[in-house]
């Protein structure tokens, strides 16, 4: 009965009197300027990074005007003789953040996987807690510890390949320590999204655990683990201080993977304050490259992760 | 313990009454009766039995002094309100409760007279002989044939013809084969909740169990899926020993041979479906399913 009356009601809005008008109207208009408020905040990101970008290559074209592609062909760095060569900086950003992501990915996996399928309840809270402790520590205290107990050990372990203790291995071990508690929290957090019934019936068929992770969980959560991956490589490309302190801050191209290099950021935090001139445009173009070399890393993680979701079943 | 007719005759499993005086003969998985139907006609045997069994999560006592037997052959129902234990005697019998710490079982579980929590037992190859489909959906991120395959890739090799056949076998046999053979290479997570349901109990039947639990699995379908789902446990239980764990009292009544009604972690009554429905021996039992609480 009370249905037939409240149907034979007009509805709501086109009845309401002239103060519930006045109400939606301004409803309306705190939506609108929300709106345009959220909007002009995204856009700004976009006109911020523009705006970097600009003044770093303002900055570092007379560099690149001198130079040309001698600045990325050119296998030295002499800021004395006024030779700015890239290469070396590259090569050592490329390869320490190599190292680090090839020893971080299987770590932080194993330790994800342990914390989220097998971990005893007591300890689940505590390992967790101590590895987002990890990520908290300050890089320079990862420096310190690497050119104080790190290298020496290698030195010690093979004199032959770490003849200074210092070097590209080095340096990605460090940033390897570093970029471990990201990429395991993040796998950790992406894996516990799976429900526990899709777990239970993985289990349910006889699978062992390493079968779940393997076919189930992991497929799953592709995309998330694929970023976790990539914040990772990208805290190691920028990663400057633990690695000026290990890298050896050797400016000539040694195309090994232990000898002593330098990366983009630890040649800039070590030269930077003192320079001036083209040096200094130099460097700022060493920036940019950097930039670049992260936004190439980015857009490449984002081009696998689209095909990796359009092969999926 | 309330359920005191539990020794009695009448709790014998159906078949093993019918026959009363006769040696029992054992069901071949492959037996059918005559006609199809009468399933209460054919003498069975045990194939689950719980003996005195306890269960604990953590302090809280879930299940107390549990003692019954389920029939080979048939499907048998766990009836009672939500929390009853029903669904936690049912990851009993494929040791699901192992995944998680701080659950402890207490007394037997026997399946073809081996206690499964027995030291020796895999439980990965005892997971293959009782197979589980759970409440929700839970096809796989993998396409339709992987689905299947996959779980028969754990136990067995087969070649890729062989594999092609066990998969067109098990959907078959899951009433999903005429929706699906186009779409194999599909997302199983693409398909209709009620096909997925479907999907599952394929993957289940594929690696070719003993025993099959179903943890309420029409509770997120459909009317029509719903009935596909029952149609196929009718189907499934020539082959298979089947234990449906459901909240829909009518569903209990449709599909099964056996009906237990739990309330509060205790088995009220375990009994011929066909009596729990109309003459239940317990006040409570009959209360339940009449309605008057749950």
């Amino acid at each position: 009965m009370s249905s037939e009356q409240s149907r034979s009601d007009q509805p709501h809005h086109l009845g309401a009197n002239r103060r519930e008008l006045r109400l939606l109207a301004r409803n309306g208009m705190i939506d609108r300027w929300f709106e345009r408020g959220t909007c002009s905040f995204a856009v700004l990101v976009l006109a911020l990074l523009g705006a970097i970008m600009l003044s770093l290559l303002i900055s570092a074209w007379p560099a690149l005007a001198t130079y040309g592609a001698d600045f990325f062909t050119q296998t030295r760095w002499s800021a004395n003789q006024e030779v700015f060569g890239a290469w070396p900086a590259i090569y050592g950003t490329l390869v320490t953040s190599l190292i680090a992501v090839a020893i971080a990915v299987p770590v932080s996996f194993g330790i994800a996987i342990f914390l989220t399928e097998k971990c005893p309840a007591a300890l689940r809270r505590p390992l967790g807690v101590t590895i987002e402790l990890l990520a908290g520590i300050p890089s320079i205290i990862y420096g310190m510890w690497g050119i104080m107990v790190l290298g020496p050990f290698l030195q010690w372990l093979a004199p032959e390949l770490f003849p200074a203790g210092t070097g590209l291995a080095t340096a990605g071990i460090i940033l390897a320590v570093m970029i471990i508690p990201f990429i395991t929290a993040i796998t950790r957090d992406v894996m516990s999204t799976v429900p526990s019934v899709t777990r239970e019936s993985a289990y349910g068929l006889g699978c062992t655990t390493w079968e779940v992770v393997r076919s189930v969980i992991f497929p799953s959560v592709r995309g998330g683990l694929v970023g976790g991956v990539i914040l990772g490589l990208g805290r190691a490309l920028g990663e400057t201080m633990a690695v000026a302190f290990v890298i050896g801050n050797n400016l000539f191209l040694h195309p090994t993977l232990t000898g002593q290099g330098t990366s983009i950021a630890a040649l800039i935090a070590s030269q930077f304050p003192e320079a001036d001139g083209i040096q200094r445009s130099a460097l700022l173009a060493l920036g940019l490259v950097l930039f670049l070399i992260t936004f190439v890393v980015l857009a490449i993680a984002r081009y696998m992760l689209m095909r990796i979701e359009r092969r999926a079943p | 313990m309330s359920s005191s007719n539990l020794n009695d005759e009448s709790n014998l499993p159906a078949g093993a009454q019918a026959t009363a005086g006769e040696r029992p003969t054992i069901a071949k998985p492959r037996l059918r009766s005559p006609g199809g139907e009468t399933t209460a006609d054919v003498a069975t045997q045990a194939k689950l039995e719980v003996e005195g069994l306890n269960f604990y999560y953590g302090q809280f006592h879930a299940l107390k002094d549990i003692s019954m037997t389920v029939p080979a052959n048939r499907v048998t129902a766990f009836i009672g309100p939500s929390g009853c234990g029903k669904s936690t005697l049912l990851r009993c019998f494929n040791r699901i409760h192992d995944l998680y710490p701080g659950m402890r079982t207490e007394g037997k579980l026997l399946l073809d007279g081996q206690d499964i929590n027995d030291g020796k037992v895999d439980v990965n190859l005892l997971r293959a002989r009782i197979g589980m489909v759970f409440q929700r959906p839970t096809p796989f991120p993998m396409s339709v044939f992987d689905n299947i395959a996959f779980g028969v890739k754990l136990y067995e090799r087969l070649s890729a013809r062989e594999m092609a056949e066990r998969v067109e076998w098990a959907l078959r046999k899951a009433a999903l084969w005429d929706e699906v053979k186009d779409k194999l290479r599909q997302s199983g997570q693409a398909l209709s909740g009620g096909q997925q349901q479907r999907l599952c109990i394929a993957r289940s039947i594929a690696i070719k169990p003993e025993v099959i639990l179903l943890d309420e699995p029409t509770s997120a379908l459909d009317p029509i899926s719903t009935g596909y789902i029952e149609d196929l446990v009718n189907e499934l239980k020539q082959d298979y020993t089947i234990v449906i764990v459901t909240h829909n009292m009518q569903q209990a009544a449709r599909v099964s041979d056996m009906t237990a009604f739990m309330y509060l972690g205790e088995l009220i009554e375990y009994d011929r479906t066909s009596k729990i429905f109309t003459q239940p021996g317990n006040k409570r039992t009959e209360d339940y399913i009449t309605g008057r609480y749950g």
